[in-house]
């Protein structure tokens, strides 16, 4: 089974010098690139729930963002700003009965497979009615109902996992898949190796996506790795692979559909690069000293939401009237969310010993 | 009843839950087509087959966070480590996956996974596979622990450990594979995991010990009846959770104490078992707890400093001794 590379590679492996020592294409090639958006396959229904998504996720998130820093919500916060193409381009390919598993920048996949953002908020407050009950936190959402399984905080610890899962519907004999979120800091560790050979060796289900957003904290894609291609890396397992634009929710939808037919249809992995950008820090304790102000400008001329807003408008599937009723409603929804977790109690102090072992014994 | 050894009474024991429950399945190096590095897997290959029975590549950090995501999607794994030395590569989904992910999901999500070998030492192999490593894995809550010293307690406990919902750590020695014992035949027969168990009956001294330690202490109860010493030898079996009442009900009868383990002592278990006989039982005890452990170094290579570094029956003799005044 050859890999296959496709689209952009890197320019150069050089690492950028200079005080961002962010790799990317440099900025004058990016803006005149044209960046080739896929025709649209989808229906008009379909597009609208992508969108809504897009946005519901970005105010969730700037809510949260608010809410951290009025000591709502505690510990590590990671967000998803900037990144929001990805989770939901992506699991807008997936049925209900597909699995999803990612890193502690969890919220917008959450939402996206269907956790409420009633659950998810008052997770991140800590309070009985989160969606792991308060036992998680923002790192560690999980919802067996639609199939969401975690919020891993150990960067790389969900990839076997993933692969695991892939393992066992395969196993069972059903034709359901597997999606691995993960970022690029991450394709170092070797847990990620150990999963792709595995996955290709006895083909499974797993699509593994990783969400290249530049920077590992607050460590450059540059300073990291040194064959800077993580699509590339396929090859040494004689796995297929795709690069696409992660800032584009429909190339990362239809990109995830050939991913996750191949999966179905013959059980083969994929992994898939998604170029993406992150506009806040690593987490709400990160001040970015790392990157320039410029560097994140740049990036937010492709913003996601800015990008398929123009799509859908120049295509006629939404008027500036549509959006704004759809904003009214993220509006609603997210605050709905934030007076849920204010409603919600802490746990009980029963709550402390339970769930440490299914069987407990003595 | 059927006479067998510690090997084939495991053998025997993963054969009928692999054919009891079709959602579990095993899988380890050299596990299917080698027959298990130590047999203890032999025939299954060719009884249940190559997707129930799995060789996989040398990759323990990510065959072990395999069976963990297995078991979150509702398999029931046992995965072999050839020897628990190799855990130590698959701690990170050992630990931060498996033994937590029931608790931080809320409850969500249980892992019924076991995690299965050869622990401790084994003959002239060296530093890097003669760990003894219990004591590691019975610090995290959310795990089990398990170490049989018989062939019917390991093939009881294996099969409870198969069908227990949590994620077990069944150390085996290698040492023993070969003791022969006997195993009770019929297929329903298990040992449930927090059990103790008495393996001989005294009134002097309690000797606590498990898995190598068992055979060393019981010939140590042996010879010390013939000085009109009688020992209690008692077998925890399952190391977390402890049957620390078993412990306490055999420490208020004879009063004295000593701890053997192949172990390293510090923080180890006879660390804890002392710890908690302190709090539970001071006033029962007419000495001090004493611990027989592993020597505090790498395992040695050459025969006679590996002999120097296992606890030995003179050891145990001595301890008791001393914790009788004698």
């Amino acid at each position: 089974m050859s890999s296959q590379t496709t689209e952009r590679r890197e320019e150069s492996n050089t690492p950028a010098g200079g005080a961002t020592g962010a790799l990317d294409a440099s900025p004058s090639a990016s803006a005149n690139q044209t960046r080739q958006s896929p025709a649209i396959e989808e229906d008009r229904e379909t597009l609208v729930k992508i969108f809504h998504q897009l946005l519901l996720i970005r105010r969730f998130e700037e809510k949260c963002a608010e809410s951290y820093s009025l000591g709502k919500i505690g510990g590590f916060c990671h967000l998803y700003i900037g990144q929001e193409a990805v989770g939901v381009g992506a699991i807008s390919a997936l049925r209900d009965d597909d699995f999803v598993l990612t890193s502690y920048r969890d919220h917008g996949q959450a939402i996206a497979k269907g956790i409420s953002p009633e659950a998810v908020m008052a997770e991140l407050y800590g309070k009985a009615g989160g969606c792991s009950k308060g036992k998680g936190g923002s790192m560690h959402l999980f919802d067996k109902r639609v199939n969401f399984l975690g919020g891993h905080a150990i960067v790389g610890g969900q990839i076997p996992l993933a692969t695991g899962v892939a393992f066992a519907t395969k196993y069972q004999e059903t034709d359901q898949v597997t999606l691995c979120f993960f970022g690029e800091a991450a394709v170092n560790q070797g847990s990620f190796h150990e999963s792709l050979n595995m996955a290709q060796l006895w083909k499974l289900p797993c699509i593994y996506i990783c969400e290249n957003n530049q920077y590992g904290m607050g460590t450059s894609l540059a300073r990291a790795m040194s064959l800077q291609n993580v699509a590339q890396k396929a090859c040494a397992y004689e796995l297929a692979s795709e690069f696409v634009d992660g800032m584009d929710v429909l190339a990362m939808r239809q990109a995830t559909l050939r991913a996750v037919k191949r999966a179905r249809e013959e059980y083969l992995p994929t992994l898939i690069e998604a170029r993406t950008y992150r506009y806040m820090g690593h987490s709400m304790s990160d001040p970015g000293n790392y990157r320039t102000r410029a560097e994140i400008e740049k990036h937010q001329e492709r913003d996601p939401i800015k990008v398929f807003t123009a799509t859908l408008k120049e295509n006629a599937i939404l008027t500036d009237k549509d959006i704004s009723d759809i904003e009214a409603q993220v509006k609603e929804e997210v605050e709905r969310a934030v007076r849920f977790a204010e409603e919600s109690p802490e746990p009980e102090a029963s709550e402390l010993y339970k769930d440490v072992y299914a069987n407990p014994l003595n | 009843m059927a006479v067998m050894t510690m090997r084939d009474a495991l053998n025997l024991a993963l054969r009928e839950e692999l054919a009891r429950d079709g959602s579990v399945f095993l899988m380890g190096e050299e596990v299917a087509e080698y027959q298990g590095a130590y047999k203890v897997t032999r025939g299954l290959l060719d009884e249940f087959g190559p997707k129930r029975v799995i060789d996989t590549p040398i990759t323990e950090l990510g065959f072990a966070g395999l069976g963990v995501g297995a078991a979150m999607a509702g398999l029931r794994p046992i995965v072999e480590f050839m020897t628990f030395n190799f855990s130590i590569l698959a701690t990170d989904q050992i630990i931060n996956s498996a033994a937590k992910m029931l608790y931080m999901s809320g409850g969500q999500f249980k892992i019924p996974i076991v995690f299965r070998g050869p622990g401790g030492s084994a003959y002239q192999v060296s530093s890097q596979h003669s760990q003894a490593l219990e004591s590691w894995y019975a610090y995290f809550p959310g795990l089990k622990v398990v170490m049989p010293s018989t062939p019917a307690d390991a093939k009881g406990l294996l099969k409870s450990a198969i069908r227990d919902d949590d994620p077990v750590i069944f150390i085996e020695q290698e040492r023993m594979y070969g003791v022969k014992g006997e195993v009770p035949e019929d297929e329903n027969f298990t040992i449930p995991l927090g059990v103790a168990e008495v393996k001989r009956e005294g009134t002097d001294a309690t000797i606590v010990a498990r898995s190598l330690m068992v055979p060393v202490a019981l010939k140590a109860a042996e010879e010390l009846a013939k000085d009109g010493v009688s020992c209690e030898v008692i077998d925890p079996r399952t190391i977390r959770p402890l049957d620390i009442n078993a412990i306490v009900e055999s420490v208020k009868k004879t009063n004295r104490v000593v701890i053997a383990e192949e172990s390293h002592p510090f923080a180890g278990v006879g660390a804890e078992i002392s710890a908690e006989i302190n709090e539970r039982a001071f006033d029962y005890l007419d000495a001090p707890v004493k611990r027989v452990s592993g020597a505090d170094l790498p395992m040695p290579y050459a025969k006679n400093l590996e002999r120097m570094a296992v606890p030995d029956v003179e050891q145990v003799i001595a301890a008791v001794r001393e914790v009788s005044y004698l």
